[in-house]
């Protein structure tokens, strides 16, 4: 071989145990190397080895909350007022986008996202949230939607599609300010929940009855430990607490009642309390306008919520527990008991209305609404009887005078006049019952005896919710029994607000005195066929072809006050200057089973114009469905 | 014969004597082919669970290891002095492979690595110049006289240096540092003096800055990331902190084959090629993973073995050279993993997934097995 000649100039055993130093060596290199890689395993598997295995385990296992679906509303019917409908929404991990807007230019191409979801979904994403909580794109996917979406799902990493119930209002706006509304679990609302029992839910009970028994309806988070892979899917469920489910209501309401009274009302700014007396139950609660409660969940855009806002006729605004008028002549009747108590008047005693009633010693003239400025007016020889049927102010401003404030402030009170006796109505407000003491704080002025006259009609400080008056109708025809307002009628919960403690009776005021005061609303609506100016108020107008005894008091509050010696001209008056018309009334007057409170916003006289719609109201309860007709021609 | 074969000649009748001249006939080296067999066996239960059980991925690797091993056998048939004498054609034929590569090569991944041949397989030139580069400097080294003088070790430097630039353009860093290894390991072989590789040493550290500013961005970030994996950990760090995590979970016993969270729930990344050996420390655990060290490290010492015990110098620094070349491989690859080194393109040998690798090892140990048959004058 060539080669071998090269070599013989080298020395081949020398090479050989050159060669052979070598690679021992190396081979201890290489041990040593094998060595240190074998301590790095050591280290990691076996010293450190606690700390990956817990960071493995985080790696792998996620617990995942799972939404309880919240209870369902029901009216006193059985019939569904508030449920949940299954929906499939389209959510966003953010964390698990690897480019989110490369992902979203695909769900464009895929389903076609509008603007105003791209905003909405852009806006909850800058939201605070917890880690790796999906943000919902879209909230109710159609099948084909779900379809594309599925088929792409490995181009779009993060984008899960949810089964999951939405709230849903099958009656729309007709219940809204009774049944209240969920809307979107915000940042605010988690300072004040428990963050780990709303871990999964999404909406809360924000007015009405949703918002009262949100404990009760939420019902309580499940858990779910689940292990994902590392692009966040879930592989398989290890274990499963299952939610409860929020705890079903049923309500006094009555759905049709409600109908009714919405129709009733005829698209006029106003509210409509009904109550069983027996119970206090509620059976209907309307607030004119109103709004649809589905679309605080379906998502209202902004420009939707403002138009909402700033609607002059305020459809968010509920009027039957949070609008607080003067009662006007709705509250004689209470003067009258205080009177008979105060032993100021009794059923005999009468006086001559002259139109108008003056202070001794004051030239100013305190005038009855049958006062014109041509003719002078008055109703003749009052006695209290007719001063609550036909209204008389002139006789309530001498009771008023001679009463003073103080019992007219405590036969309010004891009516419930002044504070919110409601068991569950959320966002009750409380009126206002004023005094001496009330009117010296409040305005650093001393009680005028004026004041007393106005009080004793209804009229100055005093307010009081629809709400209010028709718990004061519900305590009259119980005779003095007061009862408390409340929406729950059954539960599969065991819910305090199912027995509430009872109220004491009214005794201060006797039997005979409730017995002459509903006589006289009887007559309110009942009295007719007389001479003019001897019939009851509201008869003309609803009392001709009732076929039930019902006892109402109507009620007529000044917005803005009308100047001495110058009229009260509706024509001349802007239209929200108008008075307030007010009615409450109960039926039947021998065993009441409804007492309703009507108020109609700058409606006018309330006689004309509330009494019809609190008889519409009656009818529907009481009378069988088809002898209903009568009352629609009548509007 | 080494000791262990020399106590089982002891231990059975004349009936071995016959095989071992059987196996002598085949070019065969019963320990060698006894440990690439395990090793590779070994290797492939770990891949089979690393491809989640994907029966089809997993006869599509053994098919291509039947092939590999079918190259090793003809490998083993190579006439040393013919592959002596080739050397330098192989050598420039790879060179001229590898400048193709990056003027018309392929790209995939960002590199450019591949000669695509119509009608042929895509071909990476790289993996040949692992085989190429040892051989060439291996004959280079066999003529001249040892240790070599320092012109010697210039020219060795550049057959080396040359290739390995070429492939640290495509850009595979990886493979350069791999070609480059084979190279340097048969140049220390033939007893190149420690105080010029303790120069070279120092020099290099000092260049380390230099080195710093010609890498690309990328690899900058896998050097930062390596120092501070958890400044990135969705990002760069990524793959290093769910190795460590993989690895470091197994413990001591592994959590039992197939049972690998990290590994099947995707968390580990490459998890059936460079980083198959977290999947075999997470399921089989320290224990598990010992053992393929053991495998390697016995392969390692037969092969240095068979160097010594080589016919003449070429074969010597030629087995030499090949069996260090596998020591970088699996050192890199294990340090990487777990690590020690910063994460470069390293797949985990006779283990991990992939045809080119696998083929061009087994070529490697067939070489091996080439000097092992291939008998010394004297001792014939």
């Amino acid at each position: 071989m060539m080669d071998r000649d090269a070599l013989t100039l080298r020395n081949p055993e020398q090479e050989l145990r050159q060669f052979t130093g070598r690679a021992l060596t190396l081979w201890v290199f290489l041990a040593l190397a094998i060595l240190l890689l074998v301590l790095r395993l050591f280290q990691l598997q076996v010293l450190e080895h606690d700390r990956h295995a817990a960071r493995s385990e985080k790696n792998r296992i996620e617990v995942q909350p799972i939404a309880p679906p919240r209870g369902e509303i029901y009216d006193r019917k059985g019939r569904l007022i508030a449920g949940n409908l299954p929906v499939f929404s389209l959510m966003v991990v953010k964390e698990r986008v690897d480019d989110l807007e490369a992902t979203l230019a695909l769900l464009e191409t895929l389903i076609g996202l509008t603007v105003e979801e791209r905003e909405a979904f852009q806006g909850r994403l800058v939201r605070r949230r917890r880690p790796l909580e999906p943000v919902t794109l879209r909230l109710r996917l159609d099948p084909e939607a779900m379809a594309r979406v599925a088929v792409n799902r490995h181009r779009l990493p993060g984008v899960e599609i949810e089964a999951g119930l939405l709230r849903h209002y099958p009656e729309g706006d007709l219940l809204a300010h009774a049944v209240g509304s969920v809307r979107r679990l915000s940042e605010a609302d988690l300072q004040r929940v428990d963050p780990i029992a709303y871990s999964a839910t999404r909406f809360i009970g924000r007015l009405g009855v949703e918002a009262h028994y949100e404990r009760a309806l939420h019902g309580a988070v499940g858990h779910e430990r689940v292990e994902t892979d590392a692009r966040g899917r879930i592989t398989r469920t290890l274990d499963r607490t299952p939610p409860r489910a929020g705890h079903n209501l049923t309500l006094h309401l009555d759905r049709d009642l409600q109908a009714a009274a919405v129709a009733a009302l005829a698209g006029r700014r106003g509210a409509v309390v009904a109550l069983d007396p027996r119970t206090g139950g509620i059976l209907a609660l309307a607030s004119t306008p109103s709004y649809n409660p589905n679309d605080f969940i379906w998502g209202l855009d902004a420009e939707g919520y403002q138009a909402l806002q700033q609607d002059r006729d305020q459809p968010l605004f509920n009027r039957s527990v949070r609008g607080q008028y003067a009662p006007g002549s709705t509250f004689k009747p209470l003067v009258a008991l205080a009177a008979l108590t105060e032993g100021v008047t009794d059923w005999e005693r009468s006086l001559k209305d002259p139109g108008y009633y003056q202070l001794p010693g004051q030239s100013r003239k305190y005038r009855d609404w049958s006062w014109t400025a041509g003719n002078g007016g008055g109703q003749g020889v009052v006695d209290l009887r007719k001063a609550i049927y036909r209204s008389s102010n002139t006789y309530f401003f001498d009771l008023g005078a001679r009463l003073g404030p103080e019992p007219m402030a405590s036969v309010a009170r004891a009516f419930g006049l002044g504070r919110d006796r409601a068991v569950d109505v959320f966002g009750a407000r409380s009126g206002l019952v004023p005094d001496g003491g009330w009117k010296q704080q409040a305005q650093g002025q001393p009680w005028y005896p004026g004041d007393s006259l106005n009080y004793a009609i209804g009229q100055g400080a005093l307010l009081v919710t629809p709400l209010q008056l028709a718990t004061v109708a519900a305590t009259l025809a119980n005779r003095g029994r007061p009862v408390r307002p409340r929406f729950l009628m059954a539960s599969d919960a065991r819910l305090p607000e199912l027995a509430p403690t009872p109220l004491p009776p009214l005794d201060q005021f006797s039997q005979a005195d409730y017995a002459g005061v509903i006589d006289a609303m009887e007559a309110v609506v009942h009295r007719g066929d007389q001479r003019f100016g001897e019939n009851g108020t509201a008869w003309a107008y609803i009392g001709q072809d009732i076929p039930y005894r019902m006892a109402g008091k109507s009620g007529t509050a000044q917005v803005v006050e009308i100047p001495q010696g110058e009229e009260y001209d509706e024509d001349a008056l802007e239209e929200r200057q108008r008075k307030h018309a007010w009615f409450m009334a109960f039926a039947p007057v021998e065993a009441p089973e409804i007492a309703v409170a009507v108020l109609v916003e700058n409606g006018g006289g309330g006689s004309q114009i509330a009494a019809p719609v609190a008889r519409a109201v009656v009818d529907a309860w009481l009378l069988p469905p088809d002898s209903q007709v009568a009352q629609v021609a009548q509007q | 014969m080494s000791a262990a074969d020399f106590r089982r000649t002891l231990s059975r009748d004349d009936g071995f004597d016959r095989r071992q001249r059987w196996l002598r006939r085949l070019h065969l080296d019963l320990p060698l082919l006894a440990l690439v067999l395990l090793t590779a066996a070994y290797g492939l239960v770990v891949l089979y669970s690393a491809l989640d059980r994907d029966w089809l991925a997993f006869q599509g690797q053994l098919s291509r290891l039947a092939v590999a091993f079918v190259v090793m056998l003809i490998a083993a048939q190579l006439n040393l002095a013919m592959l002596q004498r080739w050397a330098p054609v192989l050598y420039g034929l790879g060179m001229v492979m590898l400048v193709l590569v990056l003027l018309v090569g392929v790209q995939a991944k960002g590199a450019q690595r591949w000669l695509g041949v119509p009608g042929l397989p895509r071909f990476q030139p790289s993996e040949l110049m692992k085989l190429a580069v040892p051989l060439m400097v291996a004959s280079f080294l066999a003529d001249r006289p040892l240790p070599p003088t320092g012109k010697t070790v210039a020219w060795v430097l550049a057959l080396i240096a040359a290739p390995a630039l070429l492939i640290g353009l495509q850009p595979d860093l990886g493979t350069a540092i791999l070609v480059a290894a084979a190279g340097f390991a048969v140049l220390l072989l033939s007893g190149l003096f420690w105080r010029w590789v303790l120069l070279a040493g120092l020099l290099g550290l000092a260049a380390l800055p230099g080195l710093w500013m010609v890498m690309r961005d990328y690899q900058r970030q896998r050097v930062l990331t390596l120092l501070d994996p958890e400044s990135d950990p969705l990002g760069a760090g990524w793959n290093i902190i769910q190795s460590k995590i993989a690895i470091g979970s197994g413990g001591l016993f592994g959590k039992g084959l197939f049972e690998g969270t990290q590994s099947h729930l995707n968390f580990l990344p490459e998890s059936h090629t460079d980083f198959i050996i977290a999947v075999l420390a997470e399921e089989l655990g320290f224990l598990g993973v010992l053992g393929l060290l053991t495998l390697y490290f016995l392969l390692l010492t037969r092969g240095l073995y068979i160097a010594t015990q080589g016919r003449d110098t070429f074969a010597r620094l030629l087995a030499g050279g090949l069996t260090l070349t596998f020591f970088t491989y699996l050192f890199v690859n294990v340090a990487m993993v777990s690590g020690l080194l910063p994460v470069v393109g390293v797949p985990l040998p006779l283990v991990s997934y992939g045809g080119t690798s696998a083929l061009t090892l087994l070529a490697g140990f067939g070489v091996l097995m080439a000097v092992a048959t291939q008998p010394k004058p004297l001792a014939a």
